[in-house]
């Protein structure tokens, strides 16, 4: 049997991978999918816990997580293809209107 | 459905009269107006006179009739209730208040006949009778104040009637705020009485004050007594012009003359002595206060009449007599004669009252004109003015038989009986002759000698009805208002003192004035003597220098000229005034409180507040750069800090144990 450890430690690694992307991609389509990364990361990180304290709070939690990251799936999809129309560009570097 | 029982009636109805002509009469015609007005004061004199015969009539006719309606305020152990009363005191008062106020408003009808501002007059004056009712059915020093301070309010309104007028404007506030000065000595007495007593209605602290405990004060000793009733007094200098508050009363004469007549003459004015008469048995507890009262009184009456004696503006003569007048009555009350007080107190509202309503009627004829010194030989184009005024003059003067004759030697006699009062005597009978000449001399310029006017430009008119029958009942009253104390003159009752004996019974049957009281009888006349004789004087000298040598009185004015000019400048006490209180106030105002206080320290808090603000903002609005990823970046930060903070925390608080964090 694979210790928890290991789990905790590959989630971490997702997580960093996660963090980095985040900061570093230009692509709206990238930055989204980090955002992916990073939850399913946690999941990961839950399943592991339910399991080894065997208890199903952590697997309940997962697919509250999968229905939350499904709904904003659904608004930034629909953000990102308003931001092609109207910038005609998916590059997050272009869209600084809000500064001051 | 007696009205002794709905005391409240009587003030009541003036406050409606001035509502309905304040808020509606705008646009009235003036006898919709008149008759608002006259009716509300009408009808309140007659509910004072039926409330006065129920309470003379009443079996046990001696005793207070106290009235509670509602209570007003009530805080802890302190309550004043909306209570009225009605004694003797309060008697002579309110029929004084409610039939001369009635008088004027006859009077107001023709002299205001063709100025603007109809309604507003007639709303202030009607607002004025009601807080002179409410200050004298008052049972409590409170409630008693609000009347106080509302009659100050119409005073302010009143003198300031023609607002456009600077000057007049200047003469409301200067009496507005010379006699809020007063006002503080005034409640800081109440607060120091209720201190003493835990109460401020009459009955509980001349009760308590009456009880043999509480110690008479002597000369120079500063309790509990003396300093409530100098600070009372002190009020009271205020309202009834005296030293050294009374600067704002010839000036007061800025107001339409029946404003002078009824607030700066006749009742208003008269609050302060009321003040002192109603405590009276707080008084007479301390030597000091009564010394106080009596000097100041006396100083004032030859003060003043010193002052009168050269003004040429004919209200201004009259302004500066009724400073005068009012020292005499506490000089009165000073040397324990309160009766003799408020008689001079009742005849000076006559007769003082007539003076004003014929220098009006005067001021009416010459079309405005109030100097004397433009006027003369008037006396056959306006009789019914001329023969009043005489009989007034003659009046205030102590002619025999006259009103101000009988009180005005009560107070002498008073005087000079008390022990060591000789000094105050001597004083209050120069006075008498300074009165009596000033008041001849207002005659004789007004009236006699040298037309000195341009018949061309002035239509000499002698005045309507409406104003003419004041002016004789005043007049009647003038003359018979003194019979009441006739028959003291040989040995017979003095009606008008026995009638408010049970009020003063405590202060004045001092064993001092009832050993006395034979004595004064024989002194009586021969006094009453030495006045006429005094009276006299003054109308001889009057009458020669400005009957017989016209040129007189401009040549000795020349050879005692720094007196005169001393005199015509009243003592530059204004100009004193100005330079040792006004100018440094207006300096400490506009230097330091305005330039510093205001704008460099709250202004300065307020705009540095707003810049800080500002250019915090501009610091940091830098931070919204607009860039989505390094809004990621403080995301992620925040994230971090967060995490540190959970997990580090507990190091943290182990290593530097805080007093409110080790359990």
């Amino acid at each position: 049997m694979v210790p928890t450890n290991y789990y905790l430690i590959l989630s971490a690694i997702i997580f960093g991978l996660g963090v980095v992307a985040f900061i570093f991609k230009r692509n709206v389509i990238t930055i989204f999918m980090s955002i992916e990364l990073m939850l399913n990361a946690v999941n990961l990180a839950f399943v592991a816990f339910s399991q080894a304290k065997h208890q199903s709070d952590g697997q309940v939690f997962v697919l509250f997580v999968i229905v939350v990251a499904a709904a904003e799936a659904a608004v930034g999809l629909g953000i990102i293809i308003l931001m092609q129309r109207v910038r005609h560009s998916l590059n997050v570097e272009r869209v600084d209107l809000l500064k001051l | 459905m007696p009205i002794l029982d709905h005391l409240w009636i009587i003030p009541l109805l003036p406050l409606l009269g001035s509502a309905i002509n304040g808020l509606l009469g705008g646009k009235w015609p003036h006898n919709i107006v008149n008759s608002v007005a006259l009716g509300a004061t009408g009808l309140s004199f007659a509910c004072a006179l039926e409330a006065v015969r129920e309470f003379v009539s009443e079996p046990n006719h001696q005793a207070l009739v106290h009235r509670h309606f509602f209570d007003w305020i009530s805080a802890g152990t302190f309550t004043a209730g909306f209570d009225l009363q009605m004694d003797q005191l309060t008697v002579v008062m309110l029929l004084v208040v409610t039939g001369v106020g009635f008088l004027i408003h006859i009077y107001s009808t023709g002299y205001m006949a063709h100025e603007g501002g109809y309604y507003r007059f007639f709303s202030y004056l009607n607002l004025f009778m009601f807080f002179m009712l409410i200050l004298v059915l008052a049972a409590n020093y409170v409630l008693l104040f609000v009347g106080w301070e509302g009659v100050g309010l119409c005073s302010y309104l009143l003198i300031g009637f023609y607002f456009l007028k600077k000057s007049a404007a200047d003469a409301g506030k200067k009496a507005f705020i010379v006699n809020r000065i007063g006002d503080f000595g005034f409640m800081l007495g109440m607060f120091l009485l209720f201190r003493a007593f835990g109460s401020l209605d009459f009955t509980t602290v001349f009760q308590k004050a009456a009880d043999p405990s509480w110690a008479h004060e002597p000369w120079g000793q500063f309790g509990t007594m003396t300093v409530a009733c100098l600070l009372l007094f002190m009020g009271a200098t205020g309202k009834s012009a005296q030293l050294p508050l009374y600067v704002w009363l010839p000036d007061a004469m800025e107001g339409p003359t029946p404003v002078s007549a009824l607030i700066h003459a006749a009742t208003m004015v008269t609050a302060g002595v009321y003040v002192v008469a109603r405590s009276h048995i707080l008084f007479v507890h301390s030597e000091t206060a009564m010394v106080v009262v009596a000097v100041v009184g006396c100083a004032t009456a030859f003060f003043a009449a010193t002052i009168g004696l050269v003004q040429t503006d004919i209200k201004k003569v009259l302004a500066y007599s009724t400073v005068s007048q009012l020292g005499y009555m506490f000089l009165a009350c000073g040397v324990g004669v309160f009766s003799a007080g408020i008689f001079h107190l009742m005849t000076h509202a006559f007769f003082k009252a007539l003076l004003f309503l014929a220098a009006g009627s005067v001021i009416h004829a010459m079309g405005g004109e109030q100097d004397m010194r433009h006027m003369g030989g008037l006396s056959k184009k306006i009789k019914y003015t001329y023969w009043t005024m005489l009989m007034a003059t003659l009046a205030i003067s102590g002619a025999p038989l006259f009103a101000g004759f009988f009180s005005k030697d009560q107070i002498l006699l008073g005087a000079y009986t008390i022990e060591g009062g000789k000094p105050l005597y001597a004083i209050g009978l120069l006075t008498a002759l300074l009165t009596a000449f000033y008041m001849f001399r207002l005659i004789f310029l007004t009236f006699h000698g040298q037309q000195r006017y341009d018949e061309h430009h002035v239509h000499v008119h002698e005045s309507p009805r409406s104003m003419l029958g004041p002016l004789v009942i005043l007049a009647v009253l003038s003359i018979f208002g003194g019979w009441l104390a006739l028959p003291a003159f040989w040995g017979g009752p003095d009606y008008f003192a026995n009638f408010l004996a049970p009020v003063f019974s405590g202060g004045e049957a001092s064993a001092a004035a009832a050993a006395s009281e034979a004595a004064a009888h024989s002194l009586e006349l021969p006094l009453a003597g030495v006045a006429v004789f005094t009276a006299l004087l003054g109308f001889a000298v009057a009458f020669w220098l400005y009957i017989r040598q016209p040129g007189k009185p401009e040549a000795i004015a020349k050879s005692v000229g720094g007196l005169y000019t001393t005199l015509l400048n009243k003592y530059y006490v204004d100009e004193l005034y100005a330079a040792v209180i006004v100018k440094p106030l207006l300096w400490l105002s506009t230097e330091v409180l305005w330039k510093i206080v205001d704008v460099a320290g709250i202004d300065g808090t307020v705009n540095g507040i707003a810049h800080g603000t500002t250019s915090l903002g501009d610091t940091v609005r830098h931070t919204q750069s607009g860039n989505t990823r390094s809004y990621a970046v403080w995301v992620v930060i925040g994230a971090l800090v967060i995490l540190a903070v959970i997990f580090l925390w507990p190091y943290w608080s182990a290593a530097r144990p805080v007093a409110g964090m080790v359990r």
